[in-house]
């Protein structure tokens, strides 16, 4: 736990590859194409397609494999959760192994595996584009790609206000919940014993505290947010402009490219 | 009424406590602050203070009496963002002040809000940072700066929309010594060297002596005001409104008590000693 000051969201690292250049609206909708033509693939060939524009992409990065390998970690379970159960209850065709009421059959394998690969591919696009953009830029191109949906009331200027408070509070509620910490385990609080139930229950000293001292913030922060005009995203301007360069243009048409030609030769 | 930037007149506020109850936190609170002014106000916890500071730019409005800032009524609906502007409010908690990632993203927050044009709001958070020594941190995220120097951010948050009058609320009272100075300097600076017109809410009593005025709040009243050399002369009794007399003065008093006529207007070590030497 002394190591969570360390913790950066979404684990963005710092570069001066094309795709860390590019700005973050033109990497979101790119992203969107990309993940559009994920679910339009019908075959192997298109994930196979897929993949090399995923591998050229990535090695221009310049981004660390093995990095890259720690973030994919965490959504492993859920592919290899989807694989087995589409081996063992997706039924038709050849049947390749039989134990007792479990079958294999062909079809779960097909569907398995098509699945799993569309996830995998679905997780590292997103993690390339994630890695390489900082958060607060994340959070700006999420309101421009939101704009259009105001004509539905979707709070897109809301939804990256949350995201900019969300990322400033974090560090200072990792150093409260630190402090919350020691202070119940001088008096006599045990986070460390126990089994997962135990120790789940003995979380609750920290929790009340930490939740009450937030919502005290938040509403100190709503007063001082509202003292210093805010009155929502209408009228507001903002400070940092994002210049779109050519190169994102280039950047989201050949992307749009690559996606349809893979789509097309993958239907 | 030409020169006086904020006024009161019988303000009154009260909190309701749930049910029935309520509690007066302003009774009856007519002032003046005049353009270019430092004033601070005391009082013990419970005096009506920060509620009265959260007056001056609409946070919160009368229940009866009214506000007037540039002459401009706080309960009209339609002044409360130019008001806003021209009062700009500093709290307490350097933390829960701060709403953005980097410290310049801070200080445009405002002007943000205010729909300024991009090139401007960044002249304006360069001029701002400077003026409160921090353009050098320019870059850094908040929750690595000190206490200090993250109550200067905020200040410069709100120097940076180019308010008429800065009013502090205890923006000492979570900091260090250290951090208590730079704020302190930075404050006096601006009332000075910018002319700002400056209501700066304490509990320590040593940070009033700068001021043109004092302001004692009690219970929702203003107790007295005068000078610091009026306030602090000994015949007003700080002791039963909850309150420290600052070093100085209470050691001034003693001696008077002893017998040796120290002037009532000794305020700091240098008047001491030129009285005593």
């Amino acid at each position: 736990m002394s190591g969570m000051r360390s913790i950066t969201l979404g684990h963005y690292l710092p570069g001066n590859s094309i795709l860390h250049r590019l700005d973050p609206r033109a990497k979101l909708m790119g992203l969107l194409i990309l993940i559009a033509a994920l679910f339009l693939i019908k075959t192997f060939s298109g994930f196979f397609y897929f993949g090399l524009f995923f591998v050229l992409t990535f090695v221009s990065s310049r981004l660390p494999w093995r990095y890259f390998m720690r973030g994919l970690k965490p959504v492993l379970y859920i592919v290899f959760f989807t694989l087995i159960l589409h081996f063992l209850f997706t039924k038709g065709g050849q049947v390749f192994w039989r134990f007792g009421p479990l079958t294999i059959e062909e079809n779960g394998v097909f569907l398995g595996s098509f699945m799993t690969l569309r996830l995998i591919l679905l997780v590292i696009t997103t993690l390339l584009v994630t890695l390489t953009t900082s958060p607060i830029a994340f959070a700006d191109g999420i309101e421009f790609l939101l704009r259009p949906l105001r004509v539905f009331r979707v709070p897109g200027h809301e939804i990256a206000m949350m995201m900019t408070i969300a990322l400033r509070f974090i560090p200072t509620l990792m150093e409260e919940s630190d402090k919350i910490r020691k202070a119940q385990m001088a008096r006599g609080a045990d986070f460390e014993s126990g089994n997962i139930f135990r120790r789940a229950r003995n979380l609750v000293p920290l929790l009340v505290p930490l939740f009450v001292s937030a919502f005290r913030r938040a509403d100190d922060l709503a007063v001082a947010m509202e003292s210093r005009c805010y009155r929502g995203g209408d009228n507001r301007t903002k400070m940092r402009q994002q210049q779109v360069t050519c190169l994102d243009y280039l950047g989201v048409f050949t992307t749009c490219g690559i996606a349809a030609a893979i789509v097309l030769t993958g239907v | 009424m030409s020169n006086s930037i904020i006024e009161t007149v019988q303000l009154c506020y009260e909190y309701t406590l749930g049910g029935e109850k309520t509690l007066r936190a302003l009774d009856n609170v007519s002032l003046q602050i005049t353009e270019g002014e430092y004033v601070c106000l005391i009082g013990p916890n419970g005096s009506g203070k920060s509620t009265l500071a959260r007056h001056l730019n609409a946070l919160l409005l009368p229940a009866a009496g009214d506000v007037y800032v540039d002459g401009l009524l706080t309960g009209e609906e339609k002044h409360r963002w130019e008001i806003r502007r021209r009062v700009g409010l500093v709290f307490q908690n350097p933390d829960n002040q701060i709403v953005a990632t980097t410290v310049e993203e801070d200080v445009a927050f405002g002007l943000e809000n205010m729909g300024i044009d991009p090139p401007v709001i960044r002249r304006r958070v360069k001029e701002a940072l400077e003026l409160v020594g921090m353009s050098t941190l320019a870059q850094h995220a908040p929750h690595l700066l000190s206490g200090g120097q993250k109550q200067r951010v905020a200040i410069a948050g709100i120097i940076a929309m180019r308010p008429r009058c800065l009013v502090l609320d205890e923006p000492t009272a979570m900091l260090d010594p250290r951090g208590r100075r730079e704020v302190l300097a930075t404050i006096s600076m601006l009332n000075r060297q910018e002319k700002v017109t400056v209501v700066h809410i304490t509990h320590f009593m040593e940070e009033t002596l700068e001021a043109d005025r004092i302001i004692v709040m009690d219970r929702g009243k203003i107790a007295c005001s005068g000078t610091p050399a009026e306030i602090f002369s000994g015949e007003l009794d700080l002791e039963s409104l909850g309150m420290d007399m600052p070093a100085i003065p209470a050691l001034a008093r003693a001696l008077r008590e002893g017998g040796l006529p120290v002037p009532p207007n000794t305020l700091d070590v240098d008047q001491l000693v030129d009285y005593l030497c």
